[in-house]
C-alpha cells in the first residue's frame, strides 16, 4: 500500500467493517453505561429512576467488592505465574527431537478444546473430590487426610484448574518462538562456552521475550473474565474466597435481579481491565516493537 | 598452536554418506581454505572439526590430541558462522564479551581485551549498539571479534562473505587476510569462491562429493591440477574443455586450456572459430568463440582486443601449457603443463 491511491481504496474497503465492529463494541457500552446510573431491578417493575452513582457507590463500597477484586488480581496473576513457567519448560521438551513428536504436541494441546465448564467438572468430579478424587485416593495411599479442595484452598483450586486450560495455550505460542530460534546462535554458545542454563536464560529467554508478552498479554484479556469454572465448582464461595469480579457481577445482577447494579458493576470491571491493560502495556508493550 | 589433523574421517546422516574417509594435515599458523561447489560437505567437516557434529568414523587431533569427542568449547577452537550468530538482544560489547564471561575471566581484563579488539576491528564506536543496527561487514567484524578475544588456537570461518555485497566482500577478503598475517593462528575458512581460495590462501582443499580431490598451494592448483575437476574449479573463467579423438599410444582423452593461454593469431592456428558474446572489462577482454565440433571456448584477449561479433579468428596456445587428460579425467603429467621439469 505505497500510493496514495492504493491507501484511500484500503480506507474505503476497511470502512464497512471497521464501522460494524465500532457499532458492536459502543452500542452495549452505552446501554450498560446508561443502565448503570438507573434504578433498575427487574423484580421491583418502575419508572427507573436516575439516581446519580448510588449503583456505583453500593458496588464499590461492598465489602465483597475488595475481596473480588484482590481474588481477580491472585487468579490472573497465578495462572500467568503457572502457565509461562510450565509452558517455557514444556516448550523446551516438545523442541527436542522424541519420537512420537506431532502425537505429543497434539495431545498437550488437548486441554484448550475442552470446554471450561467440562474440564471444571472432571477436576471437581475426578481429582479434587475428598471421597472419589484421584487426589484423595492418592492422600489415603500415603495415609494422610485428604484435602477438601474447593471448601480448603478455593482460590488455589480454580487457579489450578484454569492453569490446566491455558497451559497448552502457553506452551503452543511459546514452541512455535523457540523454533524460530536461530540454531546457530545456540552453536556459538556452545562454542563460547556456554552450559546449558547459560544458554537458557542469555539466549533462549530472550529469544522468548517477545512471545512471553503476547501470552501475558492475550491470556490476561480472558483470565479477566473467568466465570465458568467459579460457577461449576465453588459458586464462589466459601463467603467470597473465591469469587472474582466477573462473579461479583453474576451475584450482584443476575441473582438479585438488579440491572442497574451489575451494569455499574460491569462499568467497574472495564475501568479495571483497562488499568490492568495500560499497566500491561507500559511495562512489556516494548517487547512487541522490534 | 593450531595444528590439525583428520584421519580417515567419514561422516553419515542416516544413510546418506556425506564425508568419504578423508585425511588431511592443517599446520600450525597456516590460512587453509576448503573450496568446492554447494552440497559437497566442506561445511559438514567444519563443523566436525569444531565439535557441532559428531564423527562417524576416525579421529579428529587438534595439536596432537585426540579431540574426536572433546565438547566443543574444549577444543579451543572459535569459528564464525555464515549468518554471523551474534546474539540479538546483546550489546556488541556483551557479544564480544560473552566468551570470556562465560570462562569467568576477570572483568578487568574483560575489558580491556574487549577495547583492544573492538580498535583492531574499527569497532569502538559501536560497542554500545545491539546487533540490528549494524551493516553487514560491520556484524561480520563482530562475529570475528568474538572470535578473537579467546584466543583460540585456531580459526574457523564458514561463508563468512557470502551475505555481503561485493565490494565489501573485496574489503573484508583483505582485512580477513591482514587479521591471520598479524595474529598468525591457523585459519580454515570454507567457500565455494574459488576467487576467495586463491586470494586468500596459503593452502587450498579442493573438495568434491565428500572427498577432497586436491590440497595444494594455489599456485599448485593452477598450474599442475591432478584431474579435470580440480583444473574446471581453479582458474577464472574456467578452463576450456577440448575432448580429441584417442589416438594409439596416446592415453589423452581432452585437452585442457585456460582462456589466458590462448593467442589470437592471423595465420593458420591449432582451431578456428567465430567470435560470439564480446565482454570488454577494461584491462581485458573475454571472448567466446564458436568452434565447429567443439562447441564454446572462452578466450581471454588484451583490452584492446578489436575482435567484434561475427568475426572469424584463429587460436592457438602455447603447447606447453595445455593440460592433457586421460579416460578417467586425470591429469597425464607427461604431457601436461610443468611436466617437463617433473618428468
Ligand atoms: N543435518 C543434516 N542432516 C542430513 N543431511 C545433511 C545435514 N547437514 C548436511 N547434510 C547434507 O550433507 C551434504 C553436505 O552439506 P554441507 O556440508 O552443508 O555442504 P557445503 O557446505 O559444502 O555446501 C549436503 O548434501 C546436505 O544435504
Ligand atoms: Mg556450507
Amino acid at each position: 500500500m505505497a500510493t496514495t491511491q492504493s491507501r484511500t481504496l484500503a480506507k474505503i474497503m476497511l470502512f464497512p467493517s471497521v464501522s460494524l465492529l465500532l457499532a458492536w463494541m459502543i452500542v452495549p457500552l452505552c446501554m450498560t453505561l446508561y443502565f448503570s446510573f438507573l434504578d433498575y431491578n427487574l423484580l421491583m417493575p418502575g419508572d427507573n429512576e436516575f439516581i446519580g452513582f448510588l449503583n456505583y457507590e453500593f458496588f464499590l463500597t461492598d465489602p465483597a467488592f475488595v475481596e473480588s477484586f484482590f481474588n481477580t488480581l491472585l487468579l490472573v496473576g497465578g495462572v500467568l505465574l503457572i502457565t509461562l513457567c510450565g509452558g517455557v519448560g514444556l516448550a523446551i521438551l516438545l523442541d527436542e527431537a522424541i519420537w512420537g513428536r506431532n502425537y505429543v504436541r497434539m495431545m498437550v494441546l488437548a486441554p484448550f478444546f475442552v470446554m471450561p465448564t467440562v474440564s471444571a467438572l472432571v477436576w471437581k468430579n475426578m481429582f479434587m473430590n475428598p471421597v472419589n478424587g484421584l487426589f484423595a485416593h492418592f492422600a489415603q495411599w500415603l495415609g494422610v487426610t485428604p484435602v477438601d479442595f474447593f471448601a480448603e484452598l478455593p482460590l488455589l483450586s480454580i487457579i489450578v484448574i484454569v492453569s490446566w486450560q491455558w497451559l497448552p495455550f502457553a506452551a503452543l505460542i511459546l514452541l512455535t518462538a523457540i523454533q524460530s530460534l536461530d540454531r546457530e546462535q545456540l552453536e556459538a554458545a556452545d562454542l563460547d562456552g556456554a552450559g546449558p542454563f547459560s544458554k537458557f536464560f542469555y539466549i533462549v529467554l530472550p529469544h522468548l521475550s517477545r512471545a512471553v508478552t503476547a501470552v501475558i498479554l492475550i491470556e490476561t484479556i480472558f483470565l479477566l473474565s473467568v466465570f465458568a469454572e467459579i460457577l461449576v465448582t465453588t459458586s464462589g464461595g466459601p463467603g467470597y474466597a473465591s469469587t472474582n469480579i466477573t462473579y461479583l457481577i453474576y451475584t450482584q445482577s443476575l441473582l438479585q435481579f438488579d440491572v442497574g447494579g451489575g451494569s455499574a458493576g460491569g462499568i467497574v470491571a472495564v475501568i479495571i481491565a483497562n488499568i490492568v491493560a495500560i499497566f500491561l502495556m507500559r511495562l512489556i508493550g516494548k517487547n512487541l516493537e522490534n | 598452536m593450531g595444528s590439525i589433523t583428520l584421519k580417515q574421517v567419514t561422516k553419515s546422516f542416516d544413510d546418506v554418506n556425506v564425508i568419504k574417509p578423508l585425511d588431511l594435515d592443517i599446520r600450525d599458523g597456516e590460512f587453509i581454505v576448503f573450496v568446492g561447489p554447494s552440497g559437497c560437505g566442506k561445511s559438514t567437516l567444519l563443523r566436525m572439526i569444531a565439535g557441532l557434529e559428531d564423527t562417524t568414523s576416525g579421529t579428529i587431533e587438534i595439536d596432537g590430541k585426540e579431540a574426536t569427542s572433546v565438547p566443543p568449547a574444549k577444543r579451543g577452537l572459535a569459528m564464525v558462522f555464515q549468518s554471523y550468530a551474534l546474539y540479538p538482544h546483546m550489546s556488541v560489547r556483551n557479544n564480544i564479551a560473552f566468551p570470556l564471561k562465560q570462562a569467568k575471566v576477570a572483568p578487568a581484563v574483560i575489558k580491556e581485551k574487549i577495547e583492544k579488539a573492538a580498535t583492531m576491528l574499527n569497532l569502538t564506536d559501536y560497542l554500545d549498539r545491539k546487533p540490528g543496527q549494524l551493516s553487514g561487514g560491520q556484524r561480520q567484524r563482530v562475529a570475528i571479534g568474538r572470535a578473537i578475544v579467546r584466543q583460540p588456537s585456531a580459526f574457523l570461518f564458514d561463508e563468512p562473505l557470502l551475505n555481503l555485497d561485493a565490494s565489501l566482500r573485496v574489503n573484508m577478503r583483505l582485512e580477513i587476510s591482514q587479521l591471520h598475517k598479524s595474529l598468525d593462528t591457523t585459519m580454515i575458512y570454507v567457500t565455494h569462491d574459488q576467487v576467495e581460495a586463491m586470494t586468500m590462501a596459503d593452502r587450498i582443499a579442493v573438495f568434491n562429493g565428500g572427498i577432497i580431490e586436491q590440497v595444494g598451494t594455489p599456485l599448485e592448483l593452477y598450474r599442475k591440477p591432478v584431474n579435470r575437476f580440480v583444473a574446471g574449479f581453479i582458474g577464472s573463467p574456467k578452463m576450456n574443455f577440448i575432448d580429441v579423438a584417442p589416438k594409439p599410444g596416446d592415453a589423452t582423452h581432452s585437452l585442457g586450456v585456460r582462456p589466458e593461454h590462448f593467442k589470437i593469431t592471423t595465420e593458420q592456428g591449432l582451431w578456428q572459430g567465430q567470435v560470439g558474446v564480446v565482454e570488454h572489462l577494461g584491462s581485458e577482454t573475454f571472448l567466446h568463440v564458436h568452434v565447429d565440433h567443439i562447441g564454446t571456448l572462452t578466450v581471454k584477449a588484451d583490452g584492446d582486443c578489436q575482435a567484434v561479433y561475427g568475426d572469424q579468428i584463429n587460436l592457438t596456445a602455447e603447447q606447453a601449457k595445455i593440460m592433457h587428460f586421460d579416460k578417467q579425467g586425470m591429469t597425464i603429467p607427461a604431457l601436461s603443463w610443468g611436466g617437463e621439469s617433473a618428468a
